[in-house]
């Protein structure tokens, strides 16, 4: 059985249905992320689990104990559910001690003072315990808002968009650190995200979340390399859709032809990604770059084919393409998906 | 839905609405129980209308003039002091009716007992809310437009009357409103003049003919001419912040008076200030110093000051907290008829204290009795401070209810969700996060309600229980018998303490800006932001 069970989970605001029908479980230990656009239901979704909305339909069951479902709500304050704010929502009147304190205050006063100073420590701020949270950064403020979720060793930990209040300079390195502190924590995560690039570097599984349901689950490699859907294929990274037809293994397209992962026959839809098209100058050209972006590591090109269709391609930057070159782009050798529409 | 949904902070918040705004909104039935109630008091009512419409006309005109003026002169010329006289004009806010009356009486100022008198105190002491709400929109007032003015071809002088004046008329008009309220529910002033108003009548009717409902219809035709006013006070207020909204921009430059006219400016204020605040202040304190030495100080003196104090400071405690469970109530419930009956709570703002007191009479009349019948515990709410009490969290509850829902507002839902992630239950919240960081609010009500219920009189006058006297009353008392050095120290410590919010208020808006509600006087100000990040 799964650590954290949701089934048929249904919460509209009036006309609004937030979330629909929902299916979601995460294992102990797991760190999972939702990830889907502003709007889909992702927060509904974290709101209902900690407890802060009702569902209309559906229970949520944590750690073997239902939470939430027919006839049985139990009040945020009973449910070990911890929660980090997207702004941290960090209580203004209380230091840092204070804060990450705040969720021990029925136990006894040693047990208290050992949690809170191996918490400060976890996220590595025992010597700002005195301070006041209004001198921290914004990457402590976070960390603070992270001890003072895991101090009371909760059963899950939600994070809602946990990194959107942060340059994005800083992003990078604190989501390390925070992937790092929840897995020496050994904590149960549920993180909801609009960044994809967040969400596949972070998490041990992803759920792909639209109009208030999950259309995908996985791990980061299968979401991003076999997209369930059009959506999901362009939702998750960029992405070429191709018109082609499927014999077996094989998939012949206007570029040529491409492996396919899982074989199929008769006409689809292919999701080839940037990085699984290759370009050459010698030959026949059959396209023309109309626009590039330097991204250090790598470029993107944007190239009109011959076909009328604009394609995106990725490459290293060690040799570059310059506007208005004419190219000749095929197939690399890397399988693609057929998509379901 | 968790939004209809009535839980047990809603069912509290609604049933602590109804026990407050209840008797308020029972005043009319005494028309249905006794149909013919006035009819022994035949005289009262047109006697009271008429003093009633002269001392509104009067007051009305006097306010409006005398705090135009003040707040033109500071807002658009500038001249020696004028930092200083801007807030001393504040001042006069500390002075209760009565006070000034007792001054005034003292001195033997010809025609002063008169409806012309009581016009004269009101607008002397009533000018300030004015005053401050006129200089409010002058000072928003953008350059621009009376520079259009004055390109079109019309003076300084005039761009102000027909460009500033006009647009400022909604913000004069909501203080010529508060103003208007304070005089209907004033009490000692109009009863030391001789001023048969309606609160005068009330207090008449109630005490020489005992008649419980010829008190409430007199106290629901008042209440009738308060609401209007409040209704008025509100639309003026909503418009004034569209005018304000639409002359944004840069501020008007003030202009630089010199040789006579600003000597002028800077004497005629201090000069007004120095008549209704320091000259009567002077003689209150010479008039102490005489009682005390000659032995005129009334023996009921420490009794009054300590009954006062205990009243006062009960009320500081009593009153916030009932507003900040209601005000955490609608919070926390998320309840909508929970927040409309918290609004409905407030309607107790600015209502004259005497309505009050005769409202919350008959209520506790009808309990006493059924508690009587079963206990035999006797005159258990009307004969003792209870009663009082109750009278004051009505009369007062919105002025507390201001000064914390300001706070509350100010510190986001999620520090709410936060604490009860981590395991507070809803009155953890309350006790744990709000009240900490609702330290300045709540210190701020209880300071004005300390100082409300200080100054009250008529409330106090009418329920009292036996030797329950109070300054306010001692002063009134000895002032009607016209034993002024007895007034005399009662009364400077009505004053000197009501000050401590005037000096406040002035403290605050140097850096925000001060704001008047509809209060009974200083009212709710924009209080300094407390730093809650987000």
């Amino acid at each position: 059985m799964s650590h954290v069970r949701v089934r048929g989970l249904s919460k509209s605001f009036g006309a609004v249905e937030a979330v629909r029908e929902l299916n979601l479980e995460i294992e102990r230990g797991e760190l999972l992320a939702v990830l889907g656009p502003s709007g889909c239901g992702k927060t509904t979704l974290l709101r209902v689990i900690a407890g802060f909305e009702q569902p209309d339909a559906g229970c949520v069951v944590v750690s073997d104990e239902v939470v939430a479902g027919p006839g049985r709500i139990v009040p945020p304050e009973k449910r070990r559910v911890g929660m980090v704010f997207q702004d941290y929502a960090l209580f203004p009147h209380l230091s840092v001690e204070g804060n990450v304190a705040f969720g021990l205050s029925s136990r006894p006063r040693e047990e208290r003072d050992a949690l809170t100073r191996r918490t400060l420590e976890l996220v590595g701020l025992q010597h700002k315990a005195g301070c006041d949270v209004h001198e921290l950064s914004g990457g402590e403020r976070q960390r603070v808002a992270l001890a003072r979720a895991l101090a009371p060793e909760p059963d899950l930990v939600l994070l809602d968009e946990p990194f959107s209040s942060l340059d994005a300079t800083l992003r990078g390195g604190l989501r390390r650190e925070v992937e790092l502190i929840l897995r020496d924590a050994e904590a149960t995560a549920l993180l909801v995200t609009h960044d994809q690039e967040e969400a596949l570097s972070l998490a041990d599984r992803v759920a792909v979340m639209r109009d208030g349901q999950i259309v995908q689950v996985g791990p980061p490699v299968e979401v991003y390399g076999e997209p369930a859907s059009r959506w999901a294929a362009q939702f998750v990274g960029e992405v070429n859709v191709l018109s082609g037809v499927a014999r077996g293994s094989g998939v012949e397209t206007e570029l040529g032809v491409f492996d396919l992962r899982v074989p199929a026959s008769g006409s689809v839809h292919v999701a080839v990604r940037p990085e699984q098209l290759e370009l050459s100058v010698r030959g026949n050209a059959n396209a023309e770059v109309v626009a590039r972006e330097f991204r250090g590591h790598d470029v993107l090109y944007r190239l009109r084919h011959e076909g009328g269709k604009t394609l995106l391609v990725q490459l290293p930057s060690l040799e570059l393409h310059e506007v208005g070159e004419r190219v000749f782009v095929r197939p690399a050798p890397a399988a693609v998906t057929a998509l379901v529409d | 839905m968790a939004r209809g949904r009535l839980d047990g902070f809603a069912v509290a918040t609604i049933l602590c609405a109804l026990l407050v705004a209840g008797p308020l909104i029972g005043l009319p039935l005494s028309f249905i129980v006794a149909p013919g109630g006035l009819s022994r008091f035949s005289g009262f009512v047109p006697e009271a209308v008429g003093a009633t419409a002269v001392l509104l006309v009067g007051v009305g005109a006097g306010t409006f003039l005398l705090g135009t003026a003040l707040a033109a002169l500071v807002s658009f010329f500038e001249f020696p002091g004028r930092r200083w006289i801007e807030w001393a004009l504040v001042l006069p806010l500390a002075m209760p009716g009565y006070v000034f009356t007792l001054f005034a009486l003292g001195l033997d100022v010809p025609g002063i007992r008169s409806t012309l008198g009581a016009v004269c105190v009101f607008t002397l002491v009533l000018y300030p809310y004015v005053y401050l709400l006129a200089r409010a929109a002058f000072l928003s007032q953008s350059r621009t437009l009376l520079e259009a003015a004055r390109g079109l071809g019309l003076s300084r002088a005039r761009a102000i009357l027909r460009v500033g004046l006009p647009l400022a008329r909604p913000a004069i008009l909501g203080g010529v409103a508060l103003a208007l309220m304070e005089a209907l529910a004033d009490f000692g002033t109009v009863n030391l003049l001789g001023v048969r108003t309606f609160t005068d009548a009330i207090y008449r009717v109630w005490f020489n003919a005992f008649d419980r409902d010829a008190a409430m219809q007199l106290a629901t035709l008042l209440v009738s001419v308060t609401l209007t006013l409040l209704v008025l006070e509100r639309l003026a207020r909503g418009r004034a912040r569209h005018a304000q909204l639409a002359a944004r921009g840069e501020v008007v430059p003030p202009v630089r008076l010199r040789g006579l006219p600003a000597m002028a400016a800077a004497i005629l204020p201090l000069a007004l200030v120095g008549l209704v605040v320091v000259a009567p202040l002077a003689q209150l304190a010479a008039w102490s110093v005489e009682s005390v030495r000659e032995g005129l100080l009334a023996p009921e003196f420490a009794a009054a000051a300590r009954n006062s104090a205990l009243l006062a400071g009960m009320s500081a405690v009593l009153v916030p907290v009932v507003a900040l469970l209601l005000a955490y109530g609608v919070r926390a419930s998320r309840s909508r008829i929970a927040a409309v009956s918290a609004r409905t709570a407030t309607i107790g703002y600015g209502l004259p204290g005497s309505v009050v007191a005769v409202a919350v009479i008959v209520p506790l009349g009808w309990l006493e009795r059924r508690i009587d019948g079963v206990a035999g515990t006797g005159l258990l709410l009307t004969g003792t401070v209870i009663g009082l009490f109750y009278a004051y969290v009505v009369r007062f509850l919105a002025l507390a209810w201001g000064a914390i829902e300001a706070s509350l507002l100010r510190i986001p839902r999620q520090l709410d969700d936060a604490a009860r992630g981590l395991g507070a239950d809803r009155l953890d919240v309350l006790a744990r996060v709000h009240v900490p960081l609702l330290r300045t609010g709540l210190a701020t009500a209880a300071l004005l309600v300390f100082v409300e219920v200080l100054k009250e009189l008529p409330a106090t006058l009418l329920l009292r229980p036996l030797g329950g006297d109070t300054l306010a009353i001692a002063v009134w008392q000895a002032t009607s018998e016209s034993l002024f050095q007895t007034a005399g120290l009662p009364a400077l410590l009505i004053v000197l303490v009501g000050l401590l919010p005037v000096a406040l208020m002035i403290r605050l808006s140097g850096r925000g800006g001060v704001q008047v509600e509809a209060s009974p006087a200083v009212g709710a100000w924009a209080e300094e932001p407390e730093e809650v990040p987000a």
